[in-house]
C-alpha cells in the first residue's frame, strides 16, 4: 500500500516536471517574441528619426553671403526719417510714415546689392550678365536692405558688412544637393552662376549659417531661400488655442457628467455609442463638417486658425471624453464612499475627491489628443489652410496655414531638391514641438500622481 | 427654549456613559427604527419585509451567513445603497422618529448623523490632518483653524490614534497601517459628531491586535453614540455587542440580547448557526 503511494508521488513529480520543460521553453519563446517585436519597433522608430535628422538638420543652416554693401547717398535719395513732434497727432504722424515709407520702397535698393557683389566678385558685370549676378541671392534681399535701413538710416554714405541669404538654388550646388555633373541644360544655374557661387563659396564669402529666416519668416514663393515656418508655427499655434480652450472644457465636463452623474438610460447608451464611433470617423469628414458649417452656415472666415482650432476640437472631442471617462472609472470607488459616508454631496465627491485623482490621467489624454490635433493635415485641407499667406498672422481670425500643411506644401514644391530637406527641417520643428507636449503630459502625470 | 428649565425635566437618557456596565445601560430610547423594510436589486429580492429598533447608545451586531442581507440592510440605514442604480427600498427607516427615505429629506445630512466605516479601511489619499478634516470643513463645523485643530485632535483621541500619529499629522493618511487606518476612517466619522455609526465588518481586514484595538474602541464610542455593525466574526459580536440581530436569506430571524442569542436562541436557524453547522 504505501509503495504505490510512494509510487504515485513519484509519477506524480515525474509529469509535473515534463510540464515543466515545456512551459519554460514556451516562456522562452514568448520572452523572445515579445523582444524581437519590441526590437522591430524601435529599429523602426530609430530609422525613422534618423532619415529625417539627416535630411531635416542640414537644412538648419543655409548658405548665407557676407559682404560689404555700400549705402550710396546717390542712389538712396530719401528725406530724412520722420519724428512724431511736439502736438502732432497719431494719424497725422502715420500718414507722413507711410509716405516716407512709400518713398523708401521706390529706391532702387537692388543696385546696391548689384555693386557689392560685383565688388565682392571683382568683375564689372554687363546689364546681359546681371540676371547671373542676381541667381546669386534670394530675390527678397533687396527688401532685408531696405528694413536694414529703414530701422537705422544713419548707414547712409557708409559702408557695412550685411548678411544676405543666398539664392536656393546656389544652397543646393554649394551643398551638393544636385548632380555637379549634368549638362548645363539640365542645371538650375547657368555656368556663370555656377561658377561664381563656388569661387565665393571657396573665398569664404558665402558661408553657411545657421538659418534665422527658418524660424522669423512666413513662407515665400518669390524667394524660396527665405521661406520660414513663422506663419505656420502661429497659425499651429492659434488653432492649439482654440482646440484647448474648447476641447478640454467640454470634454472634461461631459465625461464627467456622463460617467458620475447622468442615469443609466437609453439615452447615455445612444451618447456613448456615438462617442465612441466619433472617435473612429477619418479626420477628413471633420474637415468637410467644418466647410458646410463654420464655413459655409455660420459664414466663418476661409483659412481661418478659429475654423481650423473648431473643426480639429470636433475631432479632438471623442479622444479626451474616451480617456477622461476611464481615468474617472479606474478612481476606487472606495473613496466615492469614503466622502459619500461623510456626507459630501455627489458634486462635493466628484470634484473634492474623485477629479483630482483621476487629473494626471485626464491631462495625459488631454495633451496626446491635443497632440494629435496638432499634427492633422487633412481636415484642415478641406478649410482652405492649404492657402499660401505670406503673412503671420496677427489674431485667429486672419488667414493662416499651419505647421503640418505646411510641410505638405513644400513637400510638393517644385524646387524639390531645395525644400526636400527644408520639409524634414519642418518636420523635426513639428516633431520637437510634439515631443514637448508629450515630455509636459510625463511630468504632469508624475507631478499630480497619488498613491493609495 | 429656554435650557434653564431643563434640569428639573428627567432625562430619559441619564444613564449614559458613566461607566455603568454594559447590561444595565437605559435602552428605552429608539433612536432609529425600520417598519417592513424590503430592498431589491432590479427584481430580486435582497431584504423580505425587516421590522427592527435600534436603541440610543446601544451596541448592535449583524450577524449571518455570507449574502444575507445584513450589510444591504445595514447600509439602507444611512441610505448608501442611493448610490447604486438598480438599488430600490420600501418601507420606512426613521431616525429620531423622521422618515430618513421622506423626499424631502436631505440626504446629506442624514449621512452627518449616520456615519458609516467600510470593511476595507479607505482614507483619502491626503494627509492624516486632512482626513479628519475635511467632514467638519464641508459641514462648517469649525469656524477658525483652531476650532478645526480641536475637533482633529479629539477624533484622533476618541479613536485612540493621536498619541501614534500627533506628530506626523502631515503625513498620508495612506501610508498608517491597516489597523491605524482603519482608526483613521473611524476618526474622520466621528469629527463630523453623528449620532449613530454603522460599521460595515470593520475589523475583517485587520490583524486580532488591531481588532482588539477596535473593539475596545466600540466600547468606549458607545457611550456617547449609537453602534451598528455587521461582522462575520461571532465571538466579536459577542465580545462587543448589547444586542445581536440574526439575518438569514434575507430575513431579520432573531434579534435579542447578545446572551440570549448566544446561550438560548429560539429559532432553530439561529441555533445551527451559532453552533457551527452553517455559514
Amino acid at each position: 500500500m504505501s509503495i504505490t503511494i510512494e509510487q504515485r508521488r513519484q509519477h506524480r513529480l515525474m509529469t509535473i516536471e515534463k510540464s515543466l520543460a515545456k512551459r519554460h521553453r514556451k516562456e522562452t519563446r514568448f520572452r523572445r517574441v515579445g523582444l524581437a517585436a519590441v526590437t522591430t519597433g524601435m529599429a523602426l522608430v530609430i530609422i525613422l528619426f534618423a532619415s529625417i535628422l539627416a535630411r531635416g538638420v542640414p537644412a538648419f543652416w543655409q548658405s548665407t553671403v557676407y559682404t560689404d554693401v555700400y549705402f550710396d547717398p546717390e542712389v538712396i535719395q530719401l528725406d530724412e526719417k520722420p519724428r512724431r513732434e511736439d502736438g502732432e497727432t497719431q494719424l497725422a504722424f502715420d500718414e507722413r510714415y507711410g509716405a516716407w515709407l512709400t518713398q523708401a520702397s521706390l529706391i532702387n535698393w537692388q543696385s546696391l546689392i548689384d555693386n557689392a557683389m560685383e565688388d565682392a566678385l571683382g568683375v564689372d558685370v554687363e546689364s546681359r550678365q546681371l540676371r547671373d549676378l542676381r541667381a546669386l541671392l534670394a530675390s527678397g534681399e533687396r527688401f532685408a536692405l531696405r528694413d536694414q535701413f529703414i530701422e537705422k538710416p544713419s548707414l547712409l554714405g557708409q559702408t557695412v558688412e550685411v548678411k544676405l541669404l543666398a539664392s536656393a538654388n546656389v544652397d543646393v550646388w554649394i551643398k551638393g544637393n544636385i548632380d555637379r555633373s549634368l549638362p548645363d541644360a539640365r542645371q538650375q544655374l547657368s555656368p556663370q552662376t555656377r561658377e561664381w557661387a563656388d569661387r565665393l563659396s571657396d573665398e569664404g564669402i558665402i558661408e553657411n549659417a545657421f538659418s534665422t529666416s527658418l524660424f522669423l519668416n512666413t513662407d515665400s514663393r518669390s524667394s524660396p531661400a527665405s521661406a520660414g515656418l513663422a506663419g505656420a508655427f502661429m497659425g499651429s499655434l492659434f488653432m492649439m488655442m482654440v482646440v484647448i480652450l474648447l476641447s478640454v472644457p467640454i470634454g472634461v465636463a461631459s465625461a464627467v457628467y456622463l460617467e458620475e452623474f447622468a442615469p443609466q438610460n437609453r439615452l447615455t447608451d445612444l451618447i456613448e455609442i456615438n462617442i465612441n464611433n466619433l472617435a473612429a470617423v477619418p479626420s477628413i469628414v471633420f474637415g468637410l463638417l467644418g466647410a458646410s458649417i463654420f464655413i459655409g452656415y455660420f459664414g466663418l472666415p476661409l483659412s481661418a486658425p478659429v475654423v481650423g482650432g473648431l473643426v480639429l476640437t470636433l475631432m479632438t472631442l471623442p479622444t479626451i471624453i474616451i480617456t477622461t471617462r476611464a481615468s474617472l472609472r479606474s478612481i476606487p470607488p472606495s473613496i466615492r464612499q469614503a466622502a459619500l459616508g461623510i456626507g459630501a454631496s455627489k458634486v462635493q465627491t466628484v470634484f473634492h475627491h474623485v477629479l483630482p485623482l483621476a487629473l494626471p490621467g485626464i491631462l495625459t489624454g488631454s495633451i496626446l489628443g491635443i497632440a494629435q490635433a496638432l499634427g492633422e493635415t487633412a481636415p484642415l485641407l478641406l478649410i482652405g489652410m492649404n492657402a499660401f499667406v505670406a503673412n503671420v498672422p496677427g489674431t485667429p481670425l486672419e488667414q493662416s496655414t499651419a505647421l503640418p500643411v505646411q510641410i505638405y506644401l513644400w513637400q510638393g514644391n517644385e524646387l524639390r531638391n531645395f525644400f526636400e530637406a527644408r520639409t524634414s527641417a519642418a518636420i523635426i520643428v513639428l516633431l520637437g514641438l510634439m515631443l514637448s507636449l508629450n515630455a509636459l503630459a510625463i511630468w504632469l502625470r508624475k507631478k499630480f500622481e497619488t498613491r493609495w | 427654549m429656554n435650557t434653564s428649565t431643563q434640569p428639573n425635566i428627567p432625562s430619559p437618557m441619564v444613564s449614559v456613559g458613566n461607566g455603568e456596565s454594559r447590561t444595565s445601560k437605559a435602552k428605552d430610547k429608539v433612536k432609529m427604527s425600520a417598519e417592513n423594510v424590503e430592498v431589491f436589486y432590479g427584481n430580486a429580492q435582497a431584504i423580505n419585509g425587516i421590522d427592527l429598533d435600534i436603541y440610543e447608545n446601544e451596541v448592535m451586531a449583524f450577524i449571518g451567513p455570507s449574502g444575507c442581507g445584513k450589510s444591504t440592510f445595514l447600509r439602507c440605514l444611512n441610505r448608501m445603497n442611493d448610490t447604486i442604480d438598480i438599488c430600490r427600498v420600501e418601507g420606512r427607516i426613521t431616525l429620531d422618529n423622521n422618515d430618513i427615505y421622506a423626499p424631502d429629506r436631505d440626504v446629506v445630512l442624514l449621512r452627518a448623523q449616520v456615519g458609516i466605516v467600510f470593511q476595507k479601511p479607505n482614507p483619502f489619499p491626503k494627509s492624516i490632518y486632512e482626513n479628519i478634516a475635511y467632514g467638519p470643513r464641508l459641514h462648517g463645523l469649525a469656524k477658525r483653524k483652531a476650532e478645526l485643530d480641536d475637533i482633529v485632535e479629539s477624533s484622533l483621541r476618541r479613536a485612540g490614534l493621536w498619541d501614534e500619529v500627533k506628530d506626523r499629522l502631515d503625513q498620508p493618511g495612506t501610508g498608517l497601517s491597516g489597523g491605524q487606518q482603519q482608526r483613521l476612517c473611524i476618526a474622520r466619522t466621528v469629527a463630523v459628531s453623528p449620532d449613530v455609526i454603522l460599521m460595515d465588518e470593520p475589523c475583517s481586514a485587520l490583524d486580532p491586535i488591531a481588532t482588539a484595538k477596535i473593539e475596545q474602541l466600540i466600547d468606549e464610542l458607545s457611550e456617547s453614540y449609537t453602534i451598528v455593525m455587521v461582522t462575520h466574526n461571532m465571538q466579536q459580536a459577542a465580545r462587543v455587542a448589547d444586542r445581536t440581530a440574526f439575518f438569514h436569506m434575507g430575513d431579520l430571524v432573531e434579534v435579542d440580547s447578545t446572551d440570549t442569542i448566544f446561550t438560548n436562541p429560539r429559532d432553530q436557524r439561529t441555533h445551527d448557526y451559532i453552533t457551527g453547522r452553517f455559514g
